[in-house]
């Protein structure tokens, strides 16, 4: 995984709650066998009518917003079905942080997964952010973002902070635990389905 | 020290633990199916890794399948490519894969129960949200995204930072306990604490009222946990769980001493503290019909369409959310739940389609015919499900009253395989989510029980089932 830098973008103000999985990432595109090309088909049946054609009043369609790292949108983000094909076609698209006053629970845990940063404001900061118009500078290393004359702090677990900041590999990781897992095995064993 | 279930599963899974980190928690049963897990397979032939415990992992196919014809080829080249690469998979990783055309294939969470994979206090994933029904067994069951599939089937732990509990006390008896299901009991809990006051917490259900439901009805409520957000949910094990995984085909030989086992240790300790807690009283629960695009917005059967400001208490987010919401639902308030005439009829799902949903909805269906501008099918949680329904010819009644009888699988709860709804088309489901487009871009979806659908089929329109029977 690519080690997380410092981000200097434009906002892409999405002001919904309750995004769920099902309107990131349509069911009819989880059907591909690799983590790539999600992008297109992100926000399916929102960015596009019936013939295939873009909305104009839809956000991600606007082209001022193509080069937006950042999406801010509203409580209890990615709910609904666990499919990391969300966050693939998030990322895809050029999403690299999500700042929302709530994530659910999966889909926070798999963002992290992927190089992407989920932020968790309190609403008075979102409500700011949501509108302001110039591109805004966020470190993780700093765990700061600063825009216009403010700056605001955000919290993250410092294991998810380090493993984003170095892109480390989960599995490499638990693997020097080996050991640990064979002794909890051997303690314990575990009732095989076909014994 | 007192703990609750849920904390005496978790310590009893914990490998790795260190101060202000995630823990490392071992996981007993993987359960797989054909769309959460290709790349997974990929990641782990990339970096040359083998699944550390094939004994403990089993697989199925179940969101992609027709549940037409099984003999006929599949039309769809991209489902059929998924189906393929699960079974390359599962042949090249040494997994035991229950595929098509196998008499114990079916949707994930309606097979792990009924062939005794399912433990009580143990832990299970699946690359899919509604793990959560096998909380019904008082397992710590959860979904997980692929990169956590692949994390399970390499080192069959993962790293996770302890949930909160969240207790959720039902309390009273039912008033009428075959119209109002557990399926009314759960949407009922969600619209009063919200799609997400779970978020971050492990759900336990408790009191006399979860008591008194069979394991069938227990797992319709754990089911849609993940719909208050939370990604567990969980029922200390009584005998009627030791009962329903008796002399399954995969029940563990030393069943009997695992159960005297399991009696002494798996509830929560009287006085145990749970970091929140929702009382509930399912007397005054009537049958529930959803109204929305999320599962929190339910209504009363005898009750009407709110306003987006009544609905919204003051929230503008939540004011906002019902007016998109009615607007795509095409509905208007103050319209009397009951006079929302539908056009599809969807009995299934992983949610409700195990053999008791079945036979309560063919007991409504028996002798009557579906109205005649309704479509209506019931598809069956597995092909066991299918097969005992069969011998209880409740297929016949089913076929008698216009229902398609179909195939199993997840079918038209999230339409990955042909079963979906047309632009505009307004059905009744058992299913789980009433998100927009869920069931088919442009359809509408209203959550129900299996007897609420069973008679709305019949009348052509949303009915008190209450009066039926």
């Amino acid at each position: 995984m690519k080690p997380f830098s410092k981000i200097n973008s434009i906002i892409t103000p999405f002001d919904k709650a309750n995004v769920d999985t099902d309107q990131i990432i349509p069911k009819q595109f989880l059907k591909l066998i690799t983590k790539s090309g999600f992008g297109k088909f992100l926000f399916y049946d929102w960015r596009f009518n019936h013939d295939g054609k873009e909305k104009d009043d839809f956000i991600l369609n606007d082209l001022h917003y193509q080069n937006s790292q950042i999406l801010v949108t509203n409580e209890n983000f990615g709910c609904g079905s666990s499919r990391e094909h969300a966050v693939w076609a998030l990322k895809d698209f050029g999403f690299d942080v999500i700042i929302s006053p709530s994530f659910a629970d999966i889909f926070y845990s798999n963002c992290f997964k992927n190089g992407v940063l989920p932020i968790i404001l309190d609403i008075e900061n979102i409500k700011k952010l949501l509108k302001f118009k110039d591109k805004i500078e966020l470190d993780l290393q700093s765990q700061t973002i600063n825009f216009g004359s403010e700056s605001i702090n955000f919290q993250i677990d410092s294991h998810r902070k380090t493993r984003l900041l170095e892109g480390l590999d989960d599995i490499d990781l638990t693997l020097k635990e080996d050991e640990k897992i064979e002794n909890f095995e051997k303690n314990s064993s575990r009732i095989s389905i076909f014994e | 020290m007192t703990e609750t279930l849920f904390e005496k599963i978790w310590n009893s899974h914990v490998v790795v633990e260190r101060e202000n980190e995630p823990s490392l928690i071992y996981i007993d049963r993987h359960l797989i199916h054909e769309v959460t897990s290709p790349q997974a397979f990929d990641g782990l032939r990339v970096n040359n890794r083998k699944v550390r415990r094939p004994d403990l992992t089993v697989a199925t196919i179940d969101h992609n399948v027709p549940t037409t014809d099984r003999s006929l080829p599949m039309i769809d080249e991209t489902s059929s490519t998924q189906i393929k690469t699960l079974e390359k998979n599962c042949k090249d990783f040494g997994i035991k894969l229950f595929g098509i055309n196998d008499p114990n294939q079916g949707i994930v969470h309606v097979i792990g129960p009924q062939l005794g994979i399912t433990l009580p206090g143990s832990t299970i994933v699946c690359g899919d949200s509604h793990t959560s029904t096998q909380g019904a067994f008082g397992a710590f069951a959860f979904g997980i995204g692929t990169s956590e599939v692949e994390h399970t089937l390499a080192t069959q732990t993962l790293w996770l930072e302890k949930p909160k509990t969240f207790e959720i006390l039902a309390t009273g008896k039912r008033k009428n306990s075959f119209a109002v299901t557990s399926k009314d009991i759960i949407l009922s809990i969600i619209k009063q604490i919200g799609t997400d006051g779970g978020t971050g917490h492990v759900l336990e259900y408790r009191g006399d009222a979860i008591s008194d439901l069979s394991m069938e009805q227990r797992m319709t409520i754990c089911n849609m946990s993940i719909e208050a957000g939370s990604r567990a949910g969980l029922i200390a094990p009584d005998e009627k769980t030791y009962d329903y995984l008796n002399n399954r085909e995969y029940t563990p030989k030393n069943y009997d001493e695992l159960v005297d086992e399991w009696k002494n240790n798996l509830m929560s300790d009287p006085n145990s503290k749970f970091d929140k807690s929702f009382t509930i009283d399912v007397e005054q629960i009537e049958p529930q019909v959803s109204w929305g695009t999320n599962p929190a917005m339910v209504s009363d059967v005898t009750g009407k369409i709110p306003t987006p400001e009544d609905f919204g208490q003051n929230n503008e987010i939540q004011i906002e959310s019902a007016k998109k919401a009615l607007s795509y639902m095409d509905l208007k308030p103050d319209t009397a739940i009951v006079e929302i005439p539908i056009d599809r009829v969807f009995i299934g799902s992983c949610t409700n389609a195990r053999l008791e949903d079945l036979k309560d909805a063919a007991e409504i269906v028996k002798g009557k015919t579906v109205n005649s501008d309704v479509n209506a099918m019931v598809v069956p949680g597995s092909q066991m499900v299918k097969l005992e329904a069969e011998k209880l010819g409740l297929d016949k009644i089913f076929k008698d009253a216009n229902f398609e009888w179909r195939e199993s699988g997840c079918s038209m709860c999230l339409g990955m395989n042909p079963d979906i709804l047309k632009p505009g088309e307004r059905c009744a489901s058992t299913s789980n989510r009433n998100f927009e487009g869920r069931q088919g871009s442009g359809g509408r979806t209203h959550l129900v029980s299996p007897v609420m659908a069973a008679a709305s089929a019949i009348a052509g329109h949303f009915v008190d089932v209450r009066e039926w029977c």
